[in-house]
């Protein structure tokens, strides 16, 4: 580091600090910072909290967990409880060995999900037989298509009954009539497909439907356009990729190699918290449709799950959970985490069969929000 | 970056504070810094807070500190380009078409007259005459704040008859947000950032003495207390800052005309709440509130 350096070495290792414990500081934000504190003075450190707030900006609901970083970085005071964090100083990597194929390195896409387990971990591979929902499933992909939830585009395309009127068009036909208006040209905007992401719950009270729910995705993911797919247990893993494989067999294998979790416990909140963590990933729930395939029975802290679930709330467009549980008619939340999470889901309807979770999906786009 | 020290006379953020309070808004030490910042950087303040906290009360008072006029766009969902930008006076360019096919001069019919100003043109167009409120940005579409990121980095826009508009200095632009979706990090990265929260019991009475008129100190300081137990029950709209000055005012105006103190402000209780199912919850526990907040 050279001598012009120096003295803002400090304030570089406060932002150095805050991405460490995932804030999302951009270089504008630390030149804007810096910025800032010369234009303040500064007289007191007062003024340098102040700029910080203002030009880092984090989230409300993070601003004690900021407040405590930055007297710990120029107070240097201890402060006690930062430890419970999503990205935790150490987080504990998945060890291991990186599996060959499609998907590129394994802990790329695995996030360990944070605090203690309260289960033991089970890790473990597994292999897939056929299934016989074939028929079910391909009705499925059939219909879709048609049925996807849809987004209107910020671009206009001419469209005779639409609700515009195509100026730009009807202008360039009058020059070509001497200056006549023949037709009145429309136009709407164009609609797009909203993004739909799919969480399979892979813990040990869903084990006799993984597989169909993962044949179920590898549906979704080839009939329609933008889906991502992860799977949610005592980790989180994206196995999007090898589900574009066309053939089912060879694409569900490949992703259960990826997928080191199978039937082990369940800390759903912990898993989403590791999904939102990840800003590429948070940033595919932004405006999706969201589909939770989970019995919702959270082992770990159920407020962490409700919280989990508020924020996708704020950045999906639409939550619909289907839980084999909800098979019966008088089902109700009852789970701590579940009632927690209720209020901000716009559905929570039966998924105990293949078909259940067809017809919820396809129905998705009908829906008013709740 | 372009810093500009002093704004209008303002070279600090305490200026700006007393500045704001001529233009009767209390501004805490936070969002003063954060609006100093925001002019003195030339970037886009995003206000958000829960509604009612006075967040397009800021952005009005700001622009009548600097002396300029506030330009108002309410987001909705699906606003787009011809009701944030521009738009073609399109009747009038036929107008123009049909006279000259019968004879008239030639006219440019994608000039000045024909250009259909909206806000965000108006205020590049004007930097230094305008302040921008792009007011509850939460309410409009994903698609609208990925344009809103591209006006707000270059305050440029293009107009593909006319070519790109540039800004010739930075706009003062000013975003709330009620925060019932997050907000694009893209976003939020180029903005100053200032969160605000339901004022102090002090402030909140320093801002009712300010605002409404002729409500004694005691009717303030009941309504401040019962508003500040309010805001703690679980309602589904919490009483803003607005609410509790108008609450205030109507107590007292009941209590001119003869009504005892507690009963002029359970009487008045329409102006704080105004939710059925909020009333419904409230009903039970008013008396001892407002007993409480009395006392």
């Amino acid at each position: 580091m050279n001598d012009t350096m120096r003295p803002i070495a400090h304030f570089l290792g406060f932002t150095a600090l805050l991405r460490h414990a995932g804030f999302a500081v951009a270089p504008e934000q630390t030149i804007a910072w810096l910025a800032a504190i010369e234009l303040l003075g500064p007289n007191e450190i007062g003024d340098i909290r102040r700029a910080a707030r203002a030009t880092i900006g984090p989230p409300p609901e993070r601003f004690a967990e900021f407040d405590a970083l930055f007297d710990a970085h120029f107070l240097g005071s201890i402060v006690p409880g930062l430890e419970g964090e999503p990205s935790d100083e150490e987080p504990i990597r998945a060890a291991e060995d990186s599996s060959v194929g499609p998907e590129p390195i394994f802990g790329d896409e695995t996030r360990e999900s944070g605090a203690e387990a309260t289960t033991a971990e089970r890790l473990s591979a597994r292999r897939f037989a056929p299934g016989d929902e074939g028929e079910t499933l391909r009705r499925f992909a059939r219909a879709l298509p048609a049925r996807v939830p849809r987004r209107r585009g910020y671009r206009w395309r001419s469209a005779r009954g639409g609700p515009g009127t195509d100026a730009r068009r009807m202008f360039r036909d009058a020059m070509r009539h001497a200056g006549e208006f023949v037709r009145l040209r429309q136009r709407r905007r164009r609609l797009r497909q909203r993004r739909i992401v799919v969480l399979i719950d892979v813990s040990g009270s869903m084990k006799e439907r993984t597989q169909a729910h993962l044949a179920l995705a590898h549906a979704l993911v080839r009939a329609a356009d933008s889906v991502e797919v992860f799977t949610i247990g005592t980790r989180l893993t994206r196995i999007t990729r090898p589900l574009r494989l066309r053939n089912r067999e060879q694409a569900l294998g490949t992703a259960s190699l990826l997928v080191a979790d199978w039937d082990g416990g369940t800390r759903i909140g912990d898993a989403l918290h590791a999904f939102l963590a990840v800003p590429r990933f948070a940033a595919l729930a932004r405006s999706a449709a969201l589909i939770v395939l989970s019995d919702g029975l959270e082992r770990g802290d159920p407020t962490a799950m409700a919280d989990a679930v508020a924020r996708f709330a704020r950045l999906c467009w639409r939550i619909i959970w289907l839980t084999p549980l909800a098979a019966d008619p008088a089902f109700e939340a009852r789970t701590a985490g579940l009632v927690a999470a209720r209020p901000y889901l716009d559905r929570l309807a039966d998924g105990s069969s293949i078909e259940g979770i067809c017809a919820n999906i396809l129905d998705m786009a009908n829906e008013k929000a709740a | 970056m372009a810093v500009r020290h002093t704004i209008v006379g303002i070279g600090n953020p305490r200026d700006l504070e007393e500045a704001l309070r001529a233009a009767y808004y209390l501004a805490d030490d936070e969002l003063s810094t954060a609006a100093y910042l925001a002019l003195a950087l030339g970037k886009p303040l995003l206000l958000e807070g829960a509604p009612g906290v006075g967040k397009t009360e800021a952005a009005k008072a700001i622009a009548g500190v600097l002396g300029r006029t506030l330009l108002r766009l309410q987001c909705y969902e699906g606003i787009d380009a011809s009701a944030a930008l521009y738009e073609w006076n399109f009747p009038r360019q036929m107008l123009a078409l049909r006279q000259q096919t019968e004879g008239a001069a030639n006219v440019d019919i994608y000039g000045d007259e024909f250009l259909i100003e909206r806000p965000m043109l108006a205020c590049l167009r004007r930097p230094q005459e305008t302040v921008l409120l792009i007011d509850e940005i939460d309410r409009s579409d994903h698609e609208f704040e990925a344009f809103l990121l591209e006006f707000l980095s270059d305050f440029q826009i293009s107009i593909p008859e006319r070519g790109a508009i540039r800004a010739y200095e930075r706009p003062v632009v000013i975003l709330t947000s009620n925060r019932t979706r997050e907000l694009h990090e893209a976003l939020r990265r180029r903005c100053v950032y200032h969160w605000i929260e339901y004022p102090t019991p002090e402030r909140e009475m320093r801002i009712i003495t300010m605002r409404a008129s002729g409500v004694s100190e005691r009717a303030a300081r009941a309504v401040v207390a019962a508003v500040g137990r309010l805001r703690r029950e679980p309602l589904a709209k919490l009483p803003g800052i607005a609410e509790a000055v108008e609450w205030a005012e109507a107590a007292t105006l009941l209590n001119e005309q003869g009504a005892r103190w507690p009963d002029a402000f359970r009487r008045s209780l329409g102006v704080v709440l105004k939710d059925e199912d909020d009333l419904v919850h409230i009903a039970p526990k008013i008396e001892a509130i407002l007993a409480e907040a009395q006392a």
